[in-house]
């Protein structure tokens, strides 16, 4: 099977801290990191090879050091690795990013399987997995929490839905994005850790994908940030004090005067 | 890069480095110095005291040809089991008050078949008009066809606004729609407006996990797309006698799709959907196994549902369904009772957004006290039988 896997290098959101004073993010020193759900995907297409044969490619777009997050993937087993990277995509919105990406995975061979992220965490949108497969006219399924079996040209998974999940058969050629349920990630191998640092990462430019201008970066993206604002502070606090009777006691009545008893 | 620093009306006060949300500015040489993390927000723009920061001439992607061939205000009325949700309802309610402001009619879009009754109670809860694409397939979820279904109808009625729930469906099928109609789509909103001058969608949702807040426009495409968290509209209460017409839809040819769905297999234990509970009552790793039989009994005294951290669900203390955050659900209730939780960041990015927050947790300085409207310092074994106990005898 030839599987690629889109990856994103992302702030790590689990340093974030808020400085307690202006209430706004504090950010400096940030370490940027595999983005968690894309681990993911990367787990799951290198154990797909192992079973199956093939290989895995990673695919990125994003500044220069996003390469990072490329030799990342390959010391824990990726194959092959593709960095599309150019000013010029700046600012890109998930329709111009799944555009871009789209035209990047169009370039690899007889590729049976995409594999995305549930959603990157600086972001948040989930938009993208299903924006890659509409370009490249594949059909999707979201919210794979695990894949059941692969034969005779389709694939049999398991979609998370909010109170439970759904076993789902779809043809191949396909994109799925995958949740955390999926599986662990494996820690990159010493093996891998030397491959990774011979790796050479040669980006590829808006022009080497053959993107239209219009299409890409902020010019290509039909949302525009407007505003970024910290969320506004809650108001009211209150404690309940006492012993465990009264609080108890003084909370029932919270919910209470609330309608909800 | 569009956007740029005056190097000579830069005095170095590093406003914009500290305020950039993406932390994209450095200072060299005492100017500032936009990097690669930049997003083009604009926050830096709009916050230099010495006006040093302009965003260039804004490009402008591929507009639609014509904006205002689009008009009307459009939800997805999602479905399971030919039952609406309830997200559907409350996007109807502010559907209605965004369509009035715009003085443009609301429509509903409704799949699968068998479902009159369901197309009527659209029209109770605001709608003017009730698309109903009545095919077989569309009875399931199939991303494919769904994405065909609305795509279909968007070309043909060329709506202004699209609304849908940022459900597992919404958010797996309309991003289909919006790359196939050349149009922004906004996730997971929690607010939206109509910007008074332009009439643009204001739509503001949160990022970062919640750490920040973004407004997000579409001026140059249309539809305007976003899905919208559940739990966060007010619907209106059901009208028996508003008048609105149904109009069945076929689609423009077979409806097919590359999935077949096998099975569904319910494993929420619970009926109600943690995403749309008005009441949840979430445990954390100070509760313990046995502690969640204590929150069970609470939750259903208050007619609301368990919901759990991560720590308790790898603990496998609840299924995984429960669990709040960043890799779980995202819940806005109306009560939120958090018990024995510390209040990780990312437990706080699925769960700040509730109306109401109530923590119990026997250390002061638990970070969840910081978003707690109602903080109870103690012992959840202490606290919660008493709770418990004081709940019965008020139900008498
Ligand atoms: C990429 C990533 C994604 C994650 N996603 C999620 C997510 O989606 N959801 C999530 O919840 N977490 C998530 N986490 C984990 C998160 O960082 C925390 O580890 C987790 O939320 C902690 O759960 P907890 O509050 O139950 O446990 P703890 O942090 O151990 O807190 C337990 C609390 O209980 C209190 N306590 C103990 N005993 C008692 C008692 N008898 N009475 C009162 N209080 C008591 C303690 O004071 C403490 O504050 C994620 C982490 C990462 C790295
Ligand atoms: N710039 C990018 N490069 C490669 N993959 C991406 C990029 N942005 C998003 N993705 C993929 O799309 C998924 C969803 O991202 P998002 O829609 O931004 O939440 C991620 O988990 C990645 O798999």
């Amino acid at each position: 099977m030839n599987i690629a896997v889109c990856v994103k290098q992302v702030p790590d959101a689990s340093d974030v801290k808020i400085d307690k004073a202006t209430g706004t993010m504090v950010r400096e020193g940030v370490p940027a990191i595999l983005n968690p759900f894309d681990a993911y995907a990367v787990e799951e297409a290198i154990r797909l090879k192992e079973k199956h044969g093939g290989k895995v490619s990673a695919v990125t777009m994003g500044p220069p050091q996003a390469g990072e997050v490329l030799k990342h993937v390959v010391a824990m087993g990726a194959d092959d690795v593709m960095l599309i990277s150019d000013r010029a995509f700046a600012g890109a919105d998930t329709w111009a990013t799944s555009y871009t990406l789209g035209l990047g995975l169009k370039k690899l061979d007889s590729l049976d399987l995409v594999i995305c992220g549930k959603q990157a965490i600086d972001g948040d949108t989930a938009q993208v997995g299903p924006g890659v497969a509409e370009n490249l006219g594949l059909p999707f399924v979201a919210y794979v929490r695990k894949i059941v079996e692969v034969s005779g040209g389709k694939m049999k998974v398991e979609r998370l839905i909010e109170d439970g999940y759904e076993v789902v058969e779809v043809s191949l050629p396909a994109v799925i994005t995958v949740v955390k349920e999926i599986n662990t990630p494996r820690m990159p191998s010493l093996k891998g850790k030397m491959k990774a640092k011979s790796l050479e990462i040669k980006p590829l430019s808006a022009e080497a994908i053959g993107a239209e201008a219009d299409k890409i970066g902020l010019a290509g993206s039909p949302t525009k940030v407007m505003k970024v604002f910290s969320p506004p502070p809650k108001g009211n606090r209150e404690r309940i004090d006492g012993t465990p009777q009264e609080q108890a006691a003084r909370l029932a009545e919270k919910l209470k005067e609330l309608k909800i008893i | 890069m569009p956007i740029i620093v005056k190097v000579d009306i830069c005095v170095g006060c590093e406003a914009c480095v500290n305020e950039c949300p993406f932390g994209a500015i450095e200072m060299k040489d005492e100017k500032a110095v936009i990097g690669d993390k930049c997003t083009l927000c604009g926050t830096c723009v709009d916050i230099c005291p010495s006006f040093a920061i302009e965003m260039a001439d804004e490009p402008k992607s591929a507009p639609t040809e014509d904006l205002s061939a689009y008009k009307g205000v459009w939800v997805f009325a999602e479905q399971r089991n030919n039952k609406i949700v309830s997200v559907a309802y409350e996007l109807l309610g502010e559907g209605r008050r965004l369509a009035d402001s715009l003085g443009e009619e609301l429509s509903a879009v409704l799949f699968g078949t068998g479902m009159d009754a369901e197309a009527k109670s659209l029209i109770e809860a605001g709608a003017d008009r009730v698309y109903q694409v009545e095919a077989p397939l569309l009875n399931e979820f199939h991303e494919d066809a769904y994405a065909d279904a609305l795509s279909q109808l968007i070309k043909k009625y060329k709506p202004e606004i699209v609304l849908a729930g940022a459900t597992s469906i919404g958010r797996a099928f309309v991003p289909v729609v919006a790359t196939r109609v050349r149009t922004g789509l906004t996730a997971d909103c929690t607010a939206l407006d109509i910007d008074g001058e332009k009439k643009n969608l204001l739509q503001t949702r949160p990022a970062f996990g919640g750490n920040i807040m973004a407004t997000i426009a579409c001026p140059n495409n249309r539809p305007q797309m976003a899905t919208v968290r559940p739990g966060v509209m007010k619907r209106l209460p059901p009208d028996a006698a508003r008048m609105g017409e149904i109009i069945k839809e076929a689609p423009a040819g077979p409806l097919t799709s590359k999935t077949r769905l096998v099975e569904t297999i319910d494993e929420a234990g619970h009926r109600i959907n943690i995403s749309e509970a008005e009441i949840i009552v979430s445990g954390g790793r100070g509760m313990g196994e046995k502690g969640f039989e204590l929150l069970r009994e609470i939750a259903d005294m208050l007619g609301g549902v368990v919901g759990a951290t991560r720590a308790a669900v790898d603990s496998g203390w609840m299924p995984y369904p429960h669990q709040i955050g960043q890799t779980g659900r995202t819940v806005s209730p109306r009560i939120y009772i958090a018990c024995g939780i510390s209040g990780a960041i990312q437990h706080l990015a699925g769960m700040q957004s509730s109306d109401m927050i109530i923590a119990i947790n026997k250390d002061p300085d638990a970070p969840i006290f910081n978003v707690a409207d109602i903080g109870i310092v103690g012992d959840v074994f202490e606290v919660l039988p008493a709770f418990a106990k004081k709940l019965k005898e008020m139900r008498g």
